[in-house]
């Protein structure tokens, strides 16, 4: 059902030409999203997907969108290419999630690696309930030590990008 | 959006909640779900509604973009600077059992403050994003 509402939610941002729908359709898709990962018992993938997805992007695009015009441009081009483009790389997909473990199996290769030793130290060795964030923050320190760089230098980025303009105004003006 | 009463009532009592909700899940994280990443995104996410209904000036004279700048190198510095402190006091790059006597008491410290650093670092990204952009359009509409 709710994979249904998924395909649905995007058939419907291709076809609309309102940028404002799309930014709203966007939302509830990543909604509808969340909404899986929880039926998955992700729930810390779906709060971040919920929080990441259907908040912080749906109010950046209405920002941006109240820079430039509402409405999209009615394509020029052809659209076979792209949709075989799509078409071929939707069947490479499917065609490689023959090979994925089948869904809660517990002799999967993730769940025979390091996931027990994580399951069974965390407790005693760092004593939090959240094994999710102990994987995150003390585990995988390191990885999330570089998350956070590339963060910082995209929000480094956006500010010598958009930031400059500003300052250059008063001395323009002089 | 300053004219619409309604908009400017109920955000102004929902924007503490909003962002109380970002505190909860910023220092809650090692109990339920969430942490840095999502309590950032919240806490930013309340802030730029603050933005949208009131006004860009009326966040900037709240919370200046040159805090702003400087929250974002803050939250990295301090998750890079809780790895060095770990190094000073006997233990490798990010060991947080050296944090506290008890090893799993170092491990639930270090959590804690990695999880602000990226707390700190999301929350101001997302505001100087919105700055940047937001801060764009306003030049050509005075």
């Amino acid at each position: 059902m709710l994979l249904v509402l998924l395909v649905v939610t995007a058939l419907t941002i291709v076809r609309v030409r309102s940028i404002l729908a799309v930014v709203m359709l966007g939302g509830i898709y990543s909604f509808l999203m969340a909404s899986v990962f929880l039926v998955l018992d992700a729930v810390d993938v779906a709060f971040t997907e919920a929080a990441v997805g259907a908040g912080i992007t749906t109010v950046l695009g209405l920002v941006a969108l109240s820079l430039t015009v509402d409405r999209e441009k009615i394509p020029s081009h052809n659209a076979l290419l792209p949709l075989a483009v799509v078409v071929v790389t939707g069947a490479v997909l499917l065609f490689a999630t023959q090979d994925m473990p089948n869904l809660g199996d517990p002799n999967a290769a993730p769940h025979q690696h390091v996931a027990p030793r994580y399951i069974e130290e965390t407790p005693r060795a760092i004593g939090i309930p959240n094994i999710v964030t102990a994987v995150l923050a003390d585990y995988r320190s390191f990885d999330t030590l570089g998350e956070v760089a590339v963060i910082f230098t995209a929000g480094i980025g956006v500010m010598l990008l958009l930031g400059r303009r500003r300052k250059r105004k008063p001395e323009d003006s002089e | 959006m300053r004219e619409h009463l309604i908009l400017r009532l109920v955000s102004k009592f929902l924007i503490p909640f909003i962002i109380l909700f970002g505190l909860y899940v910023q220092f809650h994280g090692d109990f339920g779900p969430g942490g840095g990443f999502q309590a950032g995104v919240i806490i930013a996410a309340g802030c730029i509604l603050y933005g949208l209904v009131y006004g860009l000036e009326a966040l900037r004279q709240a919370i200046p973009q040159s805090i702003v700048i400087t929250l974002v190198a803050l939250g990295l510095t301090i998750y890079a600077g809780t790895g060095f402190v770990t190094m000073m006091l006997g233990g490798k790059y990010l060991d947080y059992q050296w944090l506290a006597h008890d090893p799993a008491h170092g491990h639930h410290y270090g959590i804690l403050i990695v999880e602000l650093g990226v707390g700190i670092t999301v929350a101001a990204t997302m505001l100087a994003i919105y700055y940047g952009f937001a801060g764009r359009g306003e030049p050509t509409d005075s």
